[in-house]
């Protein structure tokens, strides 16, 4: 039994984690029908900030704010001075940020090594939760939280204010959007950006459970792949449900049948390519 | 010159190359040739079919696995591994056809990318069977015939016959009928349906042909280097097969066969100096796409043309 309950809490903080990469990956998407393939390499770059911060700022919490400007700042540089230059080329621009990812993972080896570093959990979530007999990891229950409270600020951003309202207008029609006055050129900035930054932010939160390591980005970008996939191109509530049936795939996947977890990730996206191609909750299809 | 006179120049070129050049030489050409048929099949993808894959490699690594573990672990023979092993990988590439082919552009390039990072992650973890990070050795090469392929020269040609054969098989595919339709699927393809071809059928075919000279290409990677590695099925050799395409001009005959030239020559030189190939390989790609994105000889002739521009106007 507490197997299961343990499985289940891993599942859940790995799709909240899932959740804040693939947040800005689909909203990127969505809105500059791009996709940035940089977003895996942005979250291991995120992690690997985020080892550097904590030997002189030893606070987790405040390390993922700092990592996350610092990787949304990184971003905002790609897209001004890479993307933009490319224009309509969409295949240009996606081979860019493959080009980009790439520079990142080497230059990640290059100055942090190739050893996995485990970013230290917080003193005050070191000791587990007992709840009704069963043991929790505490940092996974707050990172669940994490999550949730992202998921709902971003909802908020999205359906209530004036900026959600005009990128809302950019994902169903761009050039109705263009043409009614919306700065769809500073749109795209800010949402790589906030994509970037949730990335980045997400490798810091992610460390003391993951940690940093090279390859960690070539894990992280199939999964959001995945769950954009299946939660649909653009929509906030596809990627939160995409990121969270994932998350409880691969886990489980891992823990029972560990030589084929990734074997097992197929089977939810053919599930909806075959019925659904533009995803759960897609309003076009990729 | 004629187009028949340089084929000539050529022909004689890579024939006699063996012996007037070290081994070295030897092997890097026979790399390229190998790279040569990986990039021909992506072009015929993304050249001819407008379909930017970015998981190729999966069929170059799972035909190589697929040979490697019938030959290790039921210890069947060279002819008998090398048909099931391409025959195999073509049926995956069915599935995978029918599955990356729900979409086209841009959702079409995360499928077949997420498709064959499940493939990579699988070659990690099934240690049972592809052991993993150590990847599996002990492989020999072939001796067809009775012809020993153990040398660097008796590989080399054995390689130049396949990559000749393959290369003129793709000319024949894209050359044809359905060639030329597939190309209207490209351009077209609302026009191509309304014209009563079957779009979804003609890129499906092209993609399971293409998957098959993926094959190919990898069954030669793994008698070359007698050891295969998952890092065979990872996103940066499908980049690279990409870029190959990209850099020598997609859509084009030669073009792959130059640019995976290119690419291999600079991945060998590069890695005989500093270890930084994935580093490199990212700069190049964001060069190339961003400065010659009609690739590498086009973008050559644009550049001279300017500056010859530059320099009649300053008289």
């Amino acid at each position: 039994m507490q197997f299961w309950v343990i499985q289940t809490l891993n599942s859940l903080a790995l799709g909240g984690l899932l959740f804040l990469l693939s947040a800005g990956f689909s909203l990127i998407f969505g809105l500059m029908r791009i996709a940035n393939l940089t977003h895996g390499a942005l979250f291991m770059l995120g992690a690997y900030i985020g080892v550097s911060i904590l030997k002189v700022v030893p606070n987790l919490w405040l390390a993922a704010l700092l990592g996350g400007l610092a990787v949304a700042a990184f971003g905002a540089v790609i897209e001004r001075l890479l993307l933009r230059k490319l224009g309509s080329n969409v295949l240009g621009q996606v081979l860019v940020t493959l080009g980009i990812a790439f520079i990142i993972a080497d230059a990640c080896l290059v100055i942090w090594g190739g050893d996995p570093i485990p970013l230290p959990t917080p003193q005050a979530l070191q000791r587990p939760l007992t709840l009704a007999g069963f043991t929790f990891p505490s940092y996974r229950l707050v990172v669940v939280v994490i999550a949730i409270v992202t998921a709902i600020g971003l909802y908020l951003l999205m359906e209530r204010t004036r900026i959600g309202a005009m990128i809302r207008a950019g994902v169903d029609d761009m050039d109705m959007a263009r043409a009614v006055g919306i700065p769809v050129s500073r749109l795209f900035t800010t949402v790589f950006c906030l994509g970037a930054a949730l990335a980045g932010a997400g490798g810091i939160i992610g460390g003391p459970m993951l940690s940093a390591y090279p390859g960690l980005d070539a894990d992280m970008l199939p999964l959001a792949l995945i769950i954009v996939m299946l939660g649909g191109v653009g929509s906030l509530v596809g990627a939160f449900v995409g990121s969270f049936i994932i998350g409880f795939i691969y886990t489980f996947g891992v823990a029972l049948l560990p030589d084929l977890a990734y074997v097992i990730l197929f089977l939810p996206m053919i599930l909806v390519l075959a019925f659904r191609p533009r995803g759960l909750f897609g309003k076009f299809a990729a | 010159m004629n187009r028949a006179v340089w084929l000539v120049i050529l022909a004689v070129l890579l024939v006699g190359m063996p012996w007037v050049a070290g081994e070295f030489y030897v092997n890097l050409t026979t790399q390229i040739l190998i790279a040569a048929i990986f990039a021909a099949s992506v072009n015929l993808l993304l050249g001819y079919g407008g379909l930017p894959t970015l998981g190729h490699a999966a069929y170059v690594g799972l035909a190589a696995y697929l040979s490697a573990w019938l030959y290790l672990k039921l210890g069947l023979a060279h002819w008998i591994t090398a048909p099931i092993a391409l025959a195999g990988t073509t049926l995956i590439a069915c599935a995978f056809g029918l599955i990356a082919l729900r979409a086209t552009g841009l959702g079409f390039l995360m499928l077949t990318l997420a498709l064959s990072q499940v493939l990579w992650g699988t070659a990690y973890r099934w240690v049972s069977v592809t052991d993993g990070d150590n990847g599996l050795r002990g492989l020999t090469r072939p001796a067809p015939f009775g012809i020993n392929l153990d040398g660097a020269t008796a590989f080399y040609y054995f390689a130049l016959i396949v990559t000749v054969a393959s290369i003129w098989l793709m000319a024949k595919f894209v050359d044809s009928p359905f060639g030329a339709a597939l190309r209207g699927t490209r351009d077209q393809p609302r026009r191509m349906s309304a014209l009563g071809h079957n779009v979804g059928m003609i890129r499906w075919v092209t993609f399971v042909y293409a998957g098959f000279w993926g094959a190919v290409s990898g069954l030669l990677f793994v008698y070359y280097h007698k050891y295969i590695h998952p890092v065979s099925l990872s996103l940066n050799n499908s980049a690279e097969g990409l870029l190959a395409v990209i850099a020598g001009g997609s859509g084009t005959l030669g073009g792959p066969i130059v640019g995976a030239a290119i690419v291999m020559i600079l991945k060998n030189y590069v890695s005989t100096y500093i270890e930084r190939w994935n580093m490199l390989l990212g700069f190049v790609f964001v060069v190339i796409v961003v400065f010659m994105p009609d690739g590498v000889v086009p973008g050559f002739r644009r550049l001279l043309l300017r500056w010859k521009a530059a320099r009649w106007r300053k008289k």
